[in-house]
C-alpha cells in the first residue's frame, strides 16, 4: 500500500514536473533563443488556463461559456490567447531596452491577475471555475487515470520539444541567435530584428499558454491562487538557468532536477512540527533565491551548455 | 469639489510620495548601473520592517525612528550589490535584472521568515484627520508624509547640483565613459547610489505601511507604479522620478472620482492598472519621459 502511494506521488509529480518542462521550453525560446526577459510568465500561463477551462467545460452560469468543446479545441483557443497577449506587449516593447521588456511583462502580468480576480463573469472570481475535464476521463476510473495524464503531459512535452528543436536548428533559429549575440551585425546583415523579437515573444507565450491549458485540465478546478504570480514565474527562471539556457534538453532536464528537489523538500518540511510548516516554506523560497544567485555567477552555462549546430556549406 | 480634494486628491499626493520617493532609487539605480532593479519594492519592504522592530522596542513616533528603517535598508542593499550584482557587472546588464529579481525573492522570505506574514500595524487605533479652514479634513499621517517628501525633494535637488559627490553622480548617469576617463571614482559613485537610494526607499516604505499596515508583499505591489514614476520623470532624472511619482499617484487616486456621472469612473479595483497604462503610452509615444532622461 505505501509502496502505491509513493508510486502515485511520483506519477503527480512527474506530470507537475511535464507542465514545468513545457514552460521551461517555452522560456527558453523567448530567453536563451532570443534573450528577451520574460518576468511574466505567470500571466500567461494564467491566460491559457483560464481559456482553455472556459473553452471546455459544461455550459455554466457563474462565468462565460462553458462552450463545452473538446479539449484539444481547448489548449488551441489558450495558446491563441496567450500567443495575442504576448504580441500585445512585445509589439510596444522589442525596440526598446530588454528591462523594460521585464517591466511589462510584470505589468500585463498582474493586470491579467486584476481582470481574473475582479471580472467574476469572465471567470467566477475568486470562486474559480470547476469542473475542467480531463480527457480520456470517461476511458480510466480512479487514480490511475493519472497515467493516462501523465502521458498526456509528456506528449505535449514531446511535440513542445520536437518544435523547440526544429526552430532551434532552423535558419529562423540561426538569425535569432545571431540577433541574441550581435544585434548590430545582425541588423547590418540585414535582419528586421524588432519582427524577428515579436515572433519569438509570441511563439513563446503561445507555448506558455499551452502548459496553463495543460495544468487546468488536470487540477479540473482553477482559481486565482493556481497562478501564484511569484512561484511559477520564478522557478521556471531558475529551471531554464540551471538546465541550460539555449539547450531545449537542458531546459526539460532543468525543469525535472528543480521540480524533484523542491518536491522532495516539501516531503521533508511536512514532517517538522506544524509551527515550522508554514516557515519552512518561505526558507525554500529564500533557498531557490539563493541558488538562482549561485547559477548566475559560477554555474551560467547550466547542467547543459548550449551547443549551437555546426553550420553546413552546402 | 471638497470631497474631491480631501478625499482623492490629498490620498493621491500621499501615495504619490510614496512612488516618488521610491522612484527616484529606481531612476538613479537605472541611470548609473543600467538595470532596472527588481528588489527595489522589497528593499522598502525591508526598510518598513527595520522601523517596525524599533517601534517594538522604543517608545517613540515611528518617524523619528526612520534611521533604523534606513540603516537596515542600507545594510541590505550594499550586501547585495557587493555578494550578488557586482560579480555581474562584466556581463549584460541582463543578467543583473535577472540576479535582482531573485534578489526581490530572497528579500520577501526573509521578510516572511523573521516578521511573518500577516498584517502589522505601526500604531493602533483610529486616528482623526485634522480640520483645517473648516473644510479640509486631512489625516495627520499625509501631511507628514506629503511635506517629508517635498523637504527630501529640496535637499536632493541642492545635493545634486551643489555637492561634488551629487555632481560626479550625474556626470556617470549622463557620460559613464567620460567620467571614467574624468578621474571620477565610479565604485564609489555607485556606493553612494545605493545609500540614498536605500534610504529613500526605507522611507517610503515606512509612509506605504504607516498608511495601511507593514505585510511582506507591500513593497512589491507597489513595484509597478515605481517603474512608471521612473520611466514617466525620464531614466537618469531625480527630479523627474519625483514629479513622476506625484503624477502616477495623483492618477490613480482621481480616476476613480465620480467625473462623469454618479458612479466612480474607474472602479477602484483597476487602480493599480493606471500606472500600467501610463507606462505603456510612454513607451509608445514618448520613451525618453517627460524630462528628456536617457533611452537606454
Amino acid at each position: 500500500m505505501e509502496m502505491t502511494g509513493l508510486f502515485f506521488y511520483l506519477v503527480s509529480v512527474l506530470i507537475a514536473g511535464g507542465i514545468y518542462a513545457v514552460l521551461c521550453l517555452a522560456l527558453n525560446v523567448q530567453w536563451g533563443m532570443g534573450g528577451l526577459f520574460n518576468a511574466g510568465i505567470a500571466g500567461f500561463f494564467a491566460v491559457g488556463a483560464y481559456a482553455s477551462a472556459i473553452v471546455t467545460t459544461a455550459a455554466s452560469d457563474k462565468h462565460l461559456g462553458g462552450f463545452g468543446l473538446p479539449i484539444p479545441l481547448g489548449l488551441i483557443a489558450a495558446m491563441i490567447l496567450a500567443g495575442v497577449t504576448g504580441w500585445i506587449v512585445a509589439k510596444i516593447c522589442v525596440r526598446l531596452k530588454s528591462d523594460y521588456l521585464a517591466m511589462a511583462s510584470v505589468g500585463i502580468a498582474e493586470i491579467l491577475r486584476l481582470v481574473i480576480v475582479n471580472e467574476a463573469w469572465l471567470t467566477n472570481g475568486s470562486l474559480g471555475i470547476s469542473g475542467v475535464p480531463r480527457p480520456f476521463a470517461d476511458l480510466v476510473q480512479g487514480r490511475s487515470a493519472d497515467l493516462v495524464y501523465l502521458a498526456v503531459v509528456w506528449f505535449c512535452v514531446l511535440c513542445v520539444y520536437i518544435l523547440c528543436q526544429r526552430l532551434y536548428v532552423s535558419p529562423w533559429g540561426r538569425t535569432l541567435r545571431a540577433i541574441r549575440d550581435n544585434e548590430d551585425s545582425a541588423r547590418a546583415a540585414g535582419k528586421d530584428v524588432d519582427w524577428f523579437r515579436v515572433q519569438t515573444f509570441v511563439i513563446g507565450c503561445a507555448i506558455m499558454g499551452l502548459a496553463g491549458g495543460l495544468s487546468a485540465h488536470y487540477f479540473k478546478f482553477l482559481s486565482p491562487s493556481a497562478t501564484e504570480p511569484l512561484l511559477v514565474t520564478f522557478l521556471v527562471w531558475v529551471m531554464l538557468m540551471a538546465g541550460g539556457s539555449g539547450n531545449n534538453r537542458g531546459a526539460i532536464i532543468g525543469a525535472l532536477a528543480i521540480w524533484f528537489i523542491w518536491s522532495a523538500t516539501e516531503i521533508l518540511t511536512s514532517r517538522l512540527p506544524p509551527e515550522w510548516i508554514t516557515r519552512s516554506s518561505y526558507i525554500r523560497m529564500l533557498l531557490v533565491g539563493l541558488l538562482l544567485q549561485f547559477v548566475l555567477q559560477k554555474f551560467r552555462s547550466g547542467l547543459m551548455p548550449e551547443k549551437s549546430p555546426k553550420i553546413r556549406s552546402d | 469639489m471638497i470631497d474631491f480634494i480631501n478625499l482623492y486628491l490629498v490620498p493621491g499626493l500621499a501615495i504619490g510620495s510614496v512612488y516618488a520617493l521610491g522612484a527616484v532609487g529606481i531612476s538613479m539605480i537605472f541611470g548609473i548601473l543600467r538595470f532596472a532593479h527588481f528588489a527595489h519594492g522589497d528593499l522598502m519592504t525591508i526598510g518598513g520592517y527595520g522601523v517596525l522592530t524599533a517601534v517594538w522596542f522604543i517608545p517613540a513616533h515611528p518617524l523619528l525612528l526612520l534611521p533604523f528603517g534606513i540603516a537596515l535598508a542600507i545594510v541590505s542593499a550594499l550586501a547585495v550589490d557587493q555578494f550578488f550584482y557586482k560579480p555581474l557587472r562584466k556581463l549584460p546588464t541582463i543578467y543583473t535584472v535577472i540576479a535582482s529579481f531573485g534578489v526581490a525573492l530572497i528579500f520577501r522570505s526573509l521578510a516572511q521568515l523573521f516578521w511573518s506574514s500577516g498584517n502589522q500595524v505601526f500604531i493602533s487605533g483610529v486616528r482623526m484627520p485634522v480640520v483645517l479652514f473648516d473644510t479640509f479634513r486631512i489625516s495627520e499621517l499625509h501631511m507628514q508624509v506629503i511635506s517629508l517628501t517635498i523637504i527630501i525633494a529640496v535637499a536632493l535637488h541642492y545635493f545634486l547640483t551643489r555637492s561634488k559627490l551629487g555632481r560626479a553622480m550625474r556626470a556617470v548617469s549622463d557620460e559613464p565613459e567620460l567620467a571614467a576617463v574624468a578621474g571620477l571614482d565610479t565604485e564609489r559613485v555607485v556606493r553612494w547610489t545605493w545609500v540614498i537610494g536605500a534610504s529613500l526607499a526605507a522611507i517610503a516604505g515606512v509612509f506605504a505601511g504607516m498608511d495601511t499596515s507593514m505585510h511582506p508583499n507591500l513593497g512589491w505591489n507597489l513595484l509597478l507604479a515605481m517603474f512608471a514614476a521612473a520611466v514617466l520623470g525620464g531614466i537618469g532624472k531625480p527630479m523627474g522620478a519625483i514629479a513622476g511619482g506625484f503624477i502616477i499617484g495623483i492618477a490613480e487616486e482621481t480616476v476613480t472620482y465620480t467625473w462623469f456621472s454618479d458612479e466612480a469612473f474607474i472602479s477602484p479595483s483597476y487602480k493599480s492598472a493606471v500606472a500600467f497604462f501610463i507606462m505603456v503610452a510612454l513607451l509608445l509615444f514618448r520613451p525618453q519621459g517627460l524630462f528628456k532622461g536617457r533611452l537606454l
